[in-house]
């Protein structure tokens, strides 16, 4: 690769670039700081992935740009994908300096691992190779592991720690086992080009769809659509909120946004052998997912299943095969994040004699002391129910429309029956904070908390209502010319 | 004054009054009864304003033109428009609904409890409510008709009676399942039609073979809505658990979302499955009319067997509308009209001794002639309007139903007027044993009669009740035009004369 060509690659890769550097100087300055400047720390950090953000969204090619000898991929889906995950990833930041500062376990390696988490997810949704797109799964992966063992001195969180290590590798395997098959069936192509080129000339046969179902497996565990999922809610409920927080927002959507790239680039003309699988996932995960959750008590396994459904319904559009079904999984997820984030606010503004409270009994009672706290619990659990006129209801708007498109009448329906279970448990909630007399008094959450949920709440409900021909217009932009 | 956008403003006008009193609740933190009672005041208001202002809408209204009137276009997002307009069959529900929110302001008197949170809860649901009669949007339409669901969750679950939390999930649940499959099927007639806008549904002509499923989703929402036997189960419990506000706005407002929707979608955009499913149709009115009947009339509640009453009464504006014929389309009309005045007084009239003795209980009554003798004669008229006596609203709408089934089916028309013998069987044995005999419980000795509040809440209603039962052809007029098209254009689609 010469000199402009790499110049040419580092220009377009500018977000990329500012991650990679805040983690670099990061631990450089951290040494120097140490701990006690985990907060200003963080603070830049959320900072920079602003500023990562907006640069994918603004800077946009028109056309797909190869950049570094084709290994990755610059266009407008990627461009819109990371700033999503770039937004996530900072409110979920700024949650967690909050968090740990109240608690004074506050560590500066916090923002740097979070940073090189984002910095593996860019890489994976511009993937545009194999090797990419595995080195950015690992490198997210890897730091996601640490992430989750973050509270060391606490069983549960090494418990989740191990545990997301030990079945993420599995996952990892599968996909790199995969990458072998694709890799070997088609006579050695690496870059997504050129396996589409044998996908479109037939070649390959079933090596290559064992390859890519392999493959696929490995990224439904990432998504954690069951019956892939069976880590999500161990990891949940043990990972200190703020880290599930970004577990649950910032990595389905990378995730999400690989399997779109893979399916519709190099293996669209396989569709209609991997919109069968895809099906079967959507309609597992969203069918399992309202099923599992009816039972939990803690909120974060709620959530963990609650996003197993979710992913179940952003998976369903892309099933159709249609390029209108990947509009639609990008504005599903884009009402999906803020919400999510906004549920995971609250659920750290949920403090009892100095502890925080992850138990939905002691939400009891809360629209009597915390109006305010129970009309977002409201208004953030009936939007992720889907029950309009919350923007979640737009999200399965969107995610029907493009399966019934796709002429999936069946999953459609799976997907309504799941909703009105999955609607159960959200009304259990939203019942328990409004129906329950109050007992135990939670205490006053903190600032940063409110204000975040605030936020997260205010996305549903008013701004995405109002700004949805927005969401459509650049949803639509994005895709169509990247696709 | 003529390029108001009218149909929006009194939509969302008491959504602005919620956000009002969420303002003050803001700057005024704490509750006192002060502050709770002037919550009620701006309540009170802002309904009387949106009721004031549907009047000023009426006199732009032509009841004789059947196009859809005060027509609003906006486009908003994914093809969807913001499209509002009425015919003057979403302008009589729109009519009933802002009629009644105010008379149901003042009958929550007795709650004392996060006033302002049901203040707020109550005009949210308002705002809905209206936008479900003037939404042409199939879109737009599903938004307001669901989302309904989320103020009256918490009101039953948060103000009701001893089983609220039960009742409110199941009045919660039975109806998203209902709904969310026709939203699956409004997203499948998208798709096929590539419109949203109700108008141009209408004119769209579906495949025959997708009519029937389509038809069978919608049936799946507006039966649980409407309610009709046997998906009707969650009505006892929702009506019997909610504050009595709550209970009159679920019979007189929310129901009639059921028979509008069949009015609007079903016979017009899928006339061939109605047709086919016609015998169907008359099949569960007349099980409901009769069946419903009997169980009201082996109550022990008070507010069950109105609420089975009501259930019953809906048979008959199913059958009117699967008779396509305009009587029986026009008899259902009324019948929905009227049952919104009766039944929401009838649960008034329940909510006032339950308001003094904190029971439903028939056998805890008797007697009550002696002691509050125009209460036994609000509750009497109200009682007789309910069994369909004619001079009162009840019997015209019964009655053209009936004539309308008639002409499509004899047998199941007679079988259709046994339930209207079996009406005064339970509603004067109700009468009978609460307010005649003597009055032998002790408890009952110092029951008060009507107050001033309740005297202003059921004059209108007395006064509704009396003018559409002596003089029908006031609102029979009024819809006349609409109903006529409605008929019409399912008899072109069937080929029928």
């Amino acid at each position: 690769m010469s000199v402009t060509d790499l110049i040419y690659s580092l220009s377009w890769s500018q977000p990329e670039l500012w991650v990679a550097a805040f983690a670099l100087a990061g631990v450089v300055i951290g040494v120097y700081v140490k701990d006690a400047g985990a907060g200003l720390l963080s603070l830049a950090g959320a900072a920079v992935f602003v500023v990562a953000g907006a640069l994918a969204f603004l800077f946009q090619p028109s056309e797909p740009q190869a950049v570094f000898g084709g290994a990755m991929v610059v266009d407008g889906f990627a461009g819109v994908a990371k700033a999503m995950i770039a937004f996530a990833a900072a409110a979920t930041l700024l949650l967690g300096a909050d968090f740990f500062g109240k608690r004074r376990e506050q560590r500066f390696e916090f923002p740097l691992m979070t940073a090189l988490a984002v910095l593996g997810m860019f890489v994976m949704v511009s993937a545009s190779d194999l090797i990419t797109l595995y080195v950015g799964l690992e490198l997210q992966s890897l730091a996601a592991y640490v992430l989750a063992a973050w509270r060391r001195d606490e069983a549960r969180s090494s418990e989740a720690g191990l545990k997301y290590f030990v079945l993420g590798a599995i996952a990892s395997g599968l996909v790199l086992f995969g990458c072998s098959y694709i890799y070997g069936f088609t006579g050695g192509a690496i870059a997504f080009a050129d396996i589409a080129a044998h996908v479109e000339a037939g070649a390959g046969g079933v090596g290559l769809l064992f390859g890519l179902v392999l493959l696929l497996c490995g990224l439904a565990f990432k998504v954690s659509a069951a019956p892939f999922h069976m880590w999500t809610p161990d990891v949940y409920e043990g990972a200190p909120t703020p880290v599930t927080a970004l577990f649950a927002a910032a990595p389905k959507l990378a995730a999400l946004a690989l399997i779109a790239r893979l399916l519709y680039g190099p293996f669209a003309g396989m569709a209609d052998q991997w919109g069968q699988v895809v099906a079967a996932l959507s309609a597992i995960s969203m069918a399992w997912g309202a099923i599992a959750a009816l039972l939990q008590t803690n909120i974060k396994r709620l959530m963990a299943y609650s996003s197993v459904a979710n992913m179940g319904f952003a998976l369903m559009p892309l099933a159709s095969g249609t390029v209108a079904g990947v509009e639609a999984a990008l504005v599903y997820m884009a009402i999906y994040l803020p919400t999510t984030i906004g549920v995971f606010a609250l659920i750290l503004a949920m403090r009892k004699d100095g502890e925080a409270t992850e138990s939905i009994e002691d939400l009891a009672g809360l629209a009597q002391r915390r109006t305010l706290m129970a009309a977002l619990f409201t208004v953030l659990f009936f939007s992720l129910g889907g029950i309009p006129p919350l923007a979640g209801f737009w999200g399965k708007w969107v995610v029907f429309l493009a399966a019934l498109e796709g002429g999936l009448v069946w999953l459609a329906v799976v997907g309504a029956v799941a909703a009105v279970v999955a609607a159960a448990y959200y009304l259990r909630i939203i019942a328990t904070v409004w129906f329950k007399p109050p007992e135990a008094a939670l205490q006053t959450p903190t600032a940063v908390a409110l204000t975040t949920a605030l936020v997260g709440a205010a996305m549903p409900f008013p701004i995405l209502v109002l700004g949805l021909g927005w969401l459509e217009r650049w949803a639509q932009a994005a895709v169509i010319a990247s696709f | 004054m003529e390029g108001l956008p009218w149909l929006s403003i009194i939509t969302f006008l008491p959504a602005a009054g919620a956000l009002l009193i969420l303002a003050t609740r803001a700057a005024l933190p704490g509750a006192n009864p002060g502050y709770d009672n002037g919550v009620r005041v701006i309540a009170l208001v802002v309904t009387l304003a949106t009721f004031a202002l549907n009047l000023v809408a009426l006199t732009h209204f032509d009841p004789t033109n059947p196009d859809f009137q005060l027509v609003e276009r906006v486009p908003w997002a994914l093809g969807v428009e913001y499209h509002m307009g009425v015919d003057s069959l979403g302008m009589v529900l729109m009519l009933l609904t802002t009629f009644l929110m105010p008379i149901c302001i003042l009958a929550s008197k007795s709650i004392e409890k996060q006033v302002a949170s049901y203040m707020t809860l109550f005009l949210i649901l308002e705002t809905l409510m209206l936008g479900v009669f003037c939404a042409l949007d199939i879109a737009v339409f599903y938004i307001f008709f669901e989302g309904g669901l989320i103020p009256m969750f918490i009101l039953i679950g948060v103000w009701g009676g001893a089983r609220r939390v039960y009742a409110a999930f199941k009045f919660f649940l039975y109806t998203l399942l209902g709904s969310i499959l026709m939203l699956v099927a409004i997203i499948f007639m998208t798709t096929t039609a590539g419109t949203t806008s109700i108008p141009a549904l209408m004119e769209h002509s579906f495949a025959k073979e997708a009519q029937t499923w389509l038809w069978l989703a919608f049936f799946a929402s507006f039966a649980v809505k409407l309610p009709m036997w046997p998906v009707h189960t969650w009505l006892p419990d929702a009506h019997v658990e909610a504050p009595t506000a709550g209970s009159v706005v679920l019979a007189a407002i929310l129901l009639k979302m059921g028979g509008y929707g069949f009015l609007r979608f079903s016979l017009p955009m899928f006339p061939d499955a109605s047709a086919l499913f016609t015998p169907f149709m008359f099949s569960l009115s007349v099980v409901a009319i009769i069946y419903t009947s009997l169980v009201a009339w082996r109550q022990t509640d008070i507010k069950k067997l109105i609420a089975y009453s009501s259930v019953a009464h809906m048979g008959f504006v199913t059958l009117g509308i699967f008779s396509g014929t305009e009587q029986g389309v026009q008899g259902a009309i009324f019948q929905m009209l009227s049952h919104g005045f009766i039944s929401g007084a009838l649960f008034l009239c329940v909510g006032v001794v339950y308001d003094r003795m904190h029971t439903r209980e028939i056998s805890f009554y008797g007697g009550l002639v002696h002691r509050m003798p125009v209460y036994a004669a609000v509750f009497m008229l109200f009682t007789l309007a309910n069994v369909g006596l004619p001079g009162l609203s009840g019997f015209p709408g019964e009655i053209l139903s009936l004539y309308g089934a008639f002409q499509a089916s004899a047998w199941f028309a007679v079988a259709a007027t046994i339930g209207v013998i079996l009406a005064p069987v339970y509603g004067l044995s109700l009468y009978r044993r609460v307010a005649f005999g003597t009055l032998d419980n002790p408890k009952l000795a110092d029951i008060a009669d009507l107050n001033a509040r309740e005297w202003i809440i059921f004059v209108p209603l007395a006064l509704a009740t009396l003018i559409l039962g002596l003089s029908p052809m006031l609102a029979l007029d009024f819809t006349q035009a609409t109903a006529e098209t409605i008929v019409s254009a399912y008899r072109a689609a069937l080929g029928a004369p």
